[in-house]
């Protein structure tokens, strides 16, 4: 009888059946609870956290530890008053929050929460009688959705700064997608280097690719994944590349004139976009769910590894923001524009390398050398270079003068 | 039954898109509307299973033009509605009221006076082996090289010259002989040498 009513077709598509859409919503349904729960979970965190390292309290009414804090946080911002500035572009300002928030949903959407890894298989489980990913979708082009996404939300920070109509969210949106369409750049490039690993855009593929312990963290050899964590910080608008609410310049920023229910909308896409950023780098560097299964269902350890490896990256995000002090806007350019991307660039090189040297059979061990070699005559010949064009125009100056 | 409904929801935002890239007044209203429709064509590519095109349309063009395109709005200023009683061009409207009446009837003349061949499309003669990222890849890479090469030359050489152009010279520059004008009540600095 179940079996019957779950054949049936609500879609009229032909192949796909009550169960298979069933899953899905399940799925929809678990993946957006997970998200705004963590997200509850990790403002709490931070604070309480933060306390720690500044050796305060941190929040310790509401409910036991002050685990509570955060719901009444967000119940104060339902019961403000929400306001709309006069000189404002009406529409847009109203977009604006939504444009940030959805992206920050999305991403979440193909990200590997669970899964048995172990011994080649790839990650499935049953649900209604259909073998399914832990994963709301996985899109052959999942890395790429990943790099959509974070492009989208530049339009949201941009539109919610220009349509308050005032000076200081202006320059604080104008500031704020400089810097994340610069260290999108990066983050792309260092992204290259785990797809190249990994031979697929796919999340599911990435991590099935790094089981059995072959994690990309030392596959592709460290430096990638330092410029993705330095990157996606910058990506994040968090310290210490908070440039775009910098208090002391900007007021509070992009989002000085947001009050209320629109506040909360921004609050919340930034602590989601944390949270799946961690994601992300747990997914293309440390294996995602994949680790040892000592015993139980595969599944179930999955998700605990997966849990364990996000904390880690959630508790450093926080480390950061509590140790390192913001840098200057034009050293945050320097460094995405002159250390990361050329850096990346040519690690990028030396590993395209090396995969052709295992493609062909040469020594592992002689093409990455020849290659760094190589890539550090460039750098060192580019070097001179711009030396000899310096001096050139010093001494032009002088005659000139 | 979906591809149709999927279709007709997406046809529809690129031609609302379309249409008020034209109508929109505010310049950044219409660079939105441009986002849209490009959204469309993104699901558009989904739909016909091209994947890495539609993450390509959003990140390029979506990601990066149109930001672009934003920020010179946003930075020239030119964020209030223009006067469209103004005719930069005499003669300009009428002109294009005629070519687009004319392009239009084009379009539906060709397509009232074609009849159905029955020879598949060029996307249906398409033989489709593995992933799409990888065909593109192996289309790229071999039938057709130069055309990659070339274009990327190309792009390095209008970065090279953009840099070029933007580079400020140390000493006085081109207008430092213009008076710059000074409010009531500004303070005026010695200039240092």
């Amino acid at each position: 009888m179940l079996a019957h009513v779950l054949a049936a077709d609500p879609l009229l598509a032909g192949d796909i059946d009550l169960a298979v859409v069933l899953v899905v919503l399940l799925k929809t349904v678990v993946a957006f609870t997970l998200l705004l729960v963590s997200v509850l979970f990790m403002v709490w965190f931070e604070r309480k956290v933060i306390g720690d390292l500044q050796n305060r309290l941190g929040p310790n009414r509401a409910g036991p530890f002050g685990l509570f804090q955060t719901v009444a946080d967000g119940l104060k911002f339902f019961m403000k008053e929400d306001q709309v500035p006069d000189r404002a572009d009406r529409r847009i300002f109203v977009l604006a929050p939504y444009l940030t928030a959805v992206p920050a949903f999305l991403v979440f959407a193909v990200i590997p929460v669970g899964g048995d890894f172990t011994g080649g298989r790839d990650g499935t489980v049953e649900i209604f009688g259909r073998t399914t990913f832990l994963q709301l979708a996985d899109p052959p082009v999942g890395v790429l959705l990943i790099l959509a996404m974070s492009s989208i939300a530049v339009y949201g920070i941009m539109l919610a700064g220009w349509s308050s109509g005032s000076k200081y969210p202006l320059l604080g949106a104008v500031r704020a997608s400089a810097q994340m369409v610069s260290y999108e750049a990066a983050l792309g490039l260092s992204v290259v280097t785990v797809v190249l690993t990994a031979g697929t855009l796919s999340t599911n593929g990435i991590v099935a690719s790094q089981s059995t312990w072959s994690w990309n963290l030392w596959v592709t050899g460290f430096v990638p994944f330092v410029i993705f964590l330095i990157a996606a910080t910058a990506e994040l608008n968090r310290p210490p590349f908070d440039l775009v609410e910098a208090e002391q310049e900007l007021v509070g920023g992009f989002n000085t004139e947001y009050a209320s229910f629109r506040f909360a909308l921004f609050f919340l896409a930034e602590f989601m976009n944390t949270v799946t950023m961690s994601a992300i780098i747990v997914t293309l560097f440390f294996g995602g769910p994949s680790g040892p299964v000592p015993v139980g269902p595969g599944w179930l350890w999955g998700t605990v590894w997966f849990t364990v490896k996000l904390f880690v990256f959630l508790f450093m995000f926080v480390w950061f923001r509590a140790t390192l002090p913001r840098v200057r806007y034009d050293q945050l350019m320097d460094l995405g524009w002159k250390v990361l991307i050329p850096l990346a660039l040519g690690w990028l090189l030396i590993v395209a390398g090396y995969r052709v040297g295992d493609d062909e059979g040469w020594n592992p061990l002689v093409v990455p050398v020849v290659g760094a070699a190589a890539v550090a005559a460039c750098y060192g010949l580019l070097a001179l270079a711009l030396r000899a064009a310096r001096r050139a125009r010093r001494l032009d100056e002088e005659v000139g003068a | 039954m979906v591809e149709v409904v999927v279709f007709a929801i997406a046809a529809l935002v690129v031609l609302g898109g379309a249409a008020g890239v034209i109508l929109q007044r505010n310049p950044v209203h219409a660079a939105l509307s441009l986002v849209a429709t490009l959204f469309g064509i993104a699901v558009l590519f989904v739909a016909q299973e091209a994947n890495f095109l539609a993450a390509v349309q959003v990140i390029v063009y979506a990601g990066a033009i149109v930001v672009l395109f934003l920020f010179v709005i946003m930075l020239l200023g030119v964020d209030q509605a223009d006067d469209l009683d103004a005719e930069p061009l005499v003669g300009q409207r009428p002109v294009a009221i005629a070519l687009g009446v004319l392009i239009g009837a084009g379009m539906v003349l060709v397509v009232a006076t074609s009849t159905v061949t029955g020879v598949p499309a060029a996307s249906e003669r398409w033989v489709r082996d593995g992933e799409d990222v990888a065909q593109i890849g192996r289309l790229l890479f071999t039938d057709h090289l130069f055309a990659f090469e070339i274009t990327s030359l190309l792009l390095v050489i209008a970065v090279v010259g953009a840099v070029l152009l933007a580079r400020t010279r140390p000493g006085p520059q081109v207008d430092a002989e213009e008076d710059v004008p000074v409010l009531p009540g500004e303070v005026v600095y010695e200039e240092e040498e």
